[in-house]
């Protein structure tokens, strides 16, 4: 009683939120110029959406035109534009941007901070990406079209043979990485310097953990991309050879350069979807996560392999045979810490009392499904198998597996999960379940026989097959178009939440739930923690 | 009523079982060359020692999946909430995370041993019976025969009509081309791809060969392919446009066979030269026929059937300065191309009459009216000018 008369913004205790909430503009200015960690998590989060739904329409051309054999409804050109920016969209503006805006919301709510440590940097990070996208988004109205050469932009299709939206490209990938840069420092220092008092490295719930190892390999990798952009552009516009054979450069030097960033950028698309899977599994299955260390060791061994097997995109370039069993062993090798995880997570369901409300779904969900992306992964580490695999649809069934079922199922159950404490009310769970089961059906529909066509020779990024692959096309498009309207639940389920409909949601929420963010109110009040908690025991 | 629930469970795990080993079996079970749904076996000893690779890994994961998932599926069974018991509060064991690490660790190394000894035999090309250069170029491979006087352009063949849907597709849609790469059967053959443009990758899945052809650098492969046969693959790298319309046939022969194909192609290809050397003048019905044939196979793709082009990609020939005006320009771009575009030397692709012809219908078509007509002796004293 005594301690609040003193410290009367004591956010925790709820009568004192409403003076606090007056302070932020009202109207599109409070967006514009929001410094508060939440505010910017939302605007993270509905950007994200706005994208998955702007690269999910151009995943929705690309299937309309492999429906059936024959050029129907685009030409080629426009149809790499489409697998092209369908890629750098879901890659930099859905999966990246939704992690980012998680980690805004829940980071400083799970280490009792009072906001994120470099707010005004926080808002900036955000509000590069809109200018970003617009950027690079513009560049399908340009004569000639949008970058054409896929979302990896292998020289020279992206140099000399490409269009001016090259430089718009170069330019857009220069913000995104800016934002992204921006964006894990900050992750970084709030983590190192705003732990509340007794919020010990290893009391850190998995989310967090899982992201501070994934904002480190944000600053590691995104300038190696900033250089390999800049090296496309100076190579396309100012004379350099640096992939130019006839100047004494490599082409190959750039896949190696972008696969330096690539791969790790695959972990930082998958690590936090690991921390989400680790906070609702020992929710629902209401029993302490098993080896909250080895999780950890874990997440670091995947983090420091990610920056050994880049080559392993590149068996087919023409390696020494040293170097092509050097990636081979390495990469087999993070099957091992992978598995520890997915067997951590059994076994935390193992003998709980599990409920399965939809993040529960999705998260067994994510497990099941990520595994097999993962053994998809497995198989095209062998290096002579990946000769027959490199550059066909199983590559594409495989990374769409530890994409679309990895990491947006990650976000899609982590959303379920906390959007109850965002909004202080609990969505639909009807609309969940509904949601739920046509994505699991779809989504299934859509890449499961992408496999099969792969292994039986379907090359990716052609708009026009042989006819043996007609049948299964045809079939992964109705998955393909059931998927995207499927997601359609999944926007109804979020605005009901925004608009507050729906049971009032208590602090708590979910029964088995542990960690800070379920002792402050529901909705979070717009300032928490300005006096940090006393964390007592246990994680 | 326990009784009944573990007769229940071993039933459902029994349903599981099978229809996973049903899935395995049936796509093991089709042992035919071309699966619709599994990786071919392929027509040498490489392509069966990479499609046992395969499917010895595919089985790994079969069965490691299925205990890790059985596991799974039997506590979200039994070990719900509705059943009334109390979660157990265990949170970790250093035993076990020690066993499912190690497991995992001698799995993979087994698998390694086998992959590694396959990848060493595949990276060895050395002690060949003869070389095949192979050049990718926007989109169309070229061959060079590097023991015989022979090399040709090989392009996709089946008609525009029936990509844009207005022809019935057959059976070998996409899958075609004019002229396939021909090859001795039980020979060792060394591939040297390389590429003039962009990136391609020369994929054939019978010989589990896929080879990146980079521009500036040459790979390295080779095949010992069993059996005569006609085996079929297509550019495994976006390159462009028309990736998925750059096809790849090769026929294999007996080796009696393909000494005697070497022998009538250069017979033909002498007979040709010789046949383009005495003809005079053509007349410009014969250069509009040809030229348009020519154009359609190879200019089209970029420059559009009506000339037009692709706006910021591909210019337009019709209404064009150089066509219209510039004959001299005209000629050196067509035979030396432009450098730093997508624009190829045709000079050394097509025959002078070709040329003619098709320099010949860029100036007369869409509008073009330029009454020019270009002749092979035009062409040839541009080219031995040179550039």
């Amino acid at each position: 009683m005594n301690q609040e008369n003193i410290q009367p913004i004591d956010s925790t205790a709820p009568h004192h939120h409403d003076q606090v909430d007056d302070h932020k503009p009202r109207g599109i200015s409070r967006w514009l110029y929001t410094t508060n960690h939440k505010d910017i998590g939302t605007l993270y989060l509905l950007f994200s959406l706005l994208m998955l739904f702007t690269g999910g329409s151009m995943a929705m051309v690309i299937r309309a035109e492999l429906f059936q054999p024959g050029l129907q409804f685009v030409d080629p050109h426009f149809f790499n534009q489409m697998t092209t920016v369908h890629g750098l969209v879901m890659v930099f503006g859905a999966i990246m941007p939704a992690f980012v805006g998680l980690a805004n919301w829940m980071v400083p709510l799970m280490i009792g901070a009072p906001d994120m440590a470099l707010p005004r940097m926080n808002n900036w990070s955000f509000w590069l990406l809109p200018c970003a996208f617009t950027i690079l988004l513009s560049t399908l109205f340009m004569e000639g079209g949008a970058p054409a050469a896929g979302w990896t932009f292998y020289v020279p299709l992206s140099t000399t043979y490409s269009n001016d939206s090259t430089a718009f490209f170069v330019f857009a990938v220069h913000l995104m990485g800016i934002s992204s840069i921006m964006g894990a420092m900050n992750i970084i220092v709030t983590i190192f310097n705003l732990r509340a008092p007794g919020m010990t490295w290893m009391k850190l719930p998995l989310f967090v953990w899982t992201w501070i190892i994934t904002a480190f390999l944000l600053i590691a990798v995104m300038p190696v991309l900033a250089g390999v952009v800049t090296m496309v552009l100076t190579d396309k516009y100012f004379g350099t050879s640096f992939f130019n054979a006839a100047g004494g450069g490599d082409p190959v030097m750039f896949q190696h350069i972008f696969w330096f960033f690539g791969h790790p950028e695959v972990y930082i698309m998958i690590l936090p979807a690991f921390g989400i899977i680790s906070s609702i599994v020992p929710a629902f299955a209401r029993k302490p996560l098993f080896g909250y260390e080895s999780m950890v060791i874990a997440t670091a061994s995947i983090a420091f392999l990610s920056f050994i097997v880049w080559a392993h995109h590149m068996f087919t370039t023409g390696m020494p045979v040293a170097a092509e069993l050097f990636f081979m062993y390495t990469t087999m090798l993070i099957a091992v810490p992978t598995g520890v995880k997915v067997f951590n997570w059994v076994a935390t369901m193992w003998r709980g009392a599990m409920t399965f409300e939809t993040p529960m779904m999705f998260a067994i969900a994510f497990i099941v499904l990520f595994t097999i992306g993962g053994f998809s992964g497995l198989m095209l580490a062998i290096t002579p198998a990946d000769f027959q695999y490199q550059d066909t649809y199983f590559v594409v069934a495989h990374f769409h597996y530890v994409l679309v079922t990895g990491a947006l199922f990650g976000i899609i159950a982590g959303v379920y999960f906390w959007i109850p404490k965002w909004t202080g009310v609990m969505y639909s769970e009807r609309l969940g379940q509904c949601h739920f089961w046509c994505s699991l059906v779809s989504v299934n529909m859509l890449f499961f026989p992408m496999h099969f066509v792969g292994l039986a020779g379907m090359p990716r990024r052609i708009p026009d097959y042989a006819l043996q692959f007609a049948d299964m096309n045809a079939f992964i498009s109705i998955g393909g178009f059931l998927f995207g309207l499927s997601q359609l639940l999944f926007v109804a389920m979020v605005f009901r939440c925004i608009r507050r409909k729906g049971e009032k949601a208590s602090a708590q929420v979910w029964e088995g739930a542990e960690g800070l963010e379920w002792q402050i109110p529901s909705p979070a009040p717009y300032h928490t923690f300005q006096i940090p908690p006393d964390i007592k025991s246990g994680h | 009523m326990k009784r009944y629930c573990w007769s229940l469970n071993n039933k459902c795990n029994w349903i599981l079982f099978s229809f996973v080993w049903w899935c395995a079996r049936s796509v093991a079970a089709d042992t035919t060359v071309h699966s619709a749904y599994n990786m071919t076996r392929g027509a040498t000893e490489l392509s069966h020692k990479v499609y046992n690779l395969h499917m010895i890994i595919f089985y790994i994961c079969c069965v490691i999946g299925a205990i890790v998932f059985g596991l799974m599926f039997w506590s979200i069974v039994h070990h719900r909430k509705v059943k009334g018991t109390a979660p157990a509060q265990f949170h970790g064991s250093l035993k076990i995370e020690i066993i499912w690490t190690a497991i995992p660790v001698l799995i993979l190394i087994a698998m390694a041993i086998p992959a590694t000894k396959t990848l060493v035999a595949m990276e060895d090309a050395s002690k060949a019976d003869m070389t095949v250069l192979v050049t990718g170029s926007q989109w169309k491979w070229h061959y060079k025969y590097m023991e015989y006087p022979i090399e040709f352009y090989s392009l996709l063949s089946t008609p525009r009509d029936q990509i844009e849907n207005n022809a019935v597709k057959d059976a070998l849609y996409l899958r075609e081309v004019d002229k396939p790469l021909v090859l001795p059967a039980g020979k060792k053959i060394r591939f040297l791809v390389t590429a003039d443009d962009v990136i391609h990758s020369w994929w054939v899945p019978d010989f589990a060969i896929k080879k990146d052809a980079n521009p500036g650098f040459i790979n390295e492969t080779w095949a010992k392919i069993d059996n005569p046969g006609i085996y079929r693959g297509q550019c495994a790298e976006l390159c462009g446009k028309d990736h998925g319309f750059m096809p790849i046939v090769v026929d294999v022969k007996t080796p009696e066979a393909f000494e005697q194909w070497v022998a009538e192609k250069i017979a033909e290809q002498e007979k040709a030269k010789a046949a383009e050397a005495a003809r005079g003048l053509m007349t410009r019905e014969e250069l509009m026929e040809l030229g348009q044939k020519t154009y359609e196979s190879r200019c089209a793709v970029c420059h559009q059937p009506g000339g037009e082009g692709l706006p910021g990609a591909f210019p337009a020939l019709k209404g064009s300065a150089i066509v219209t005006k510039n004959k001299p320009a005209h000629l050196h771009i067509v035979l030396f191309g432009k450098p730093a575009t997508a624009m190829q030397a045709f000079g050394k692709q097509l025959t002078a009459a070709e040329l003619a012809a098709v320099i010949t219908y860029e100036r007369n078509a869409w509008g073009n009216n330029t009454g020019d007509l270009v002749q092979i002796a035009d062409i040839n004293a541009v080219l031995s000018a040179g550039e």
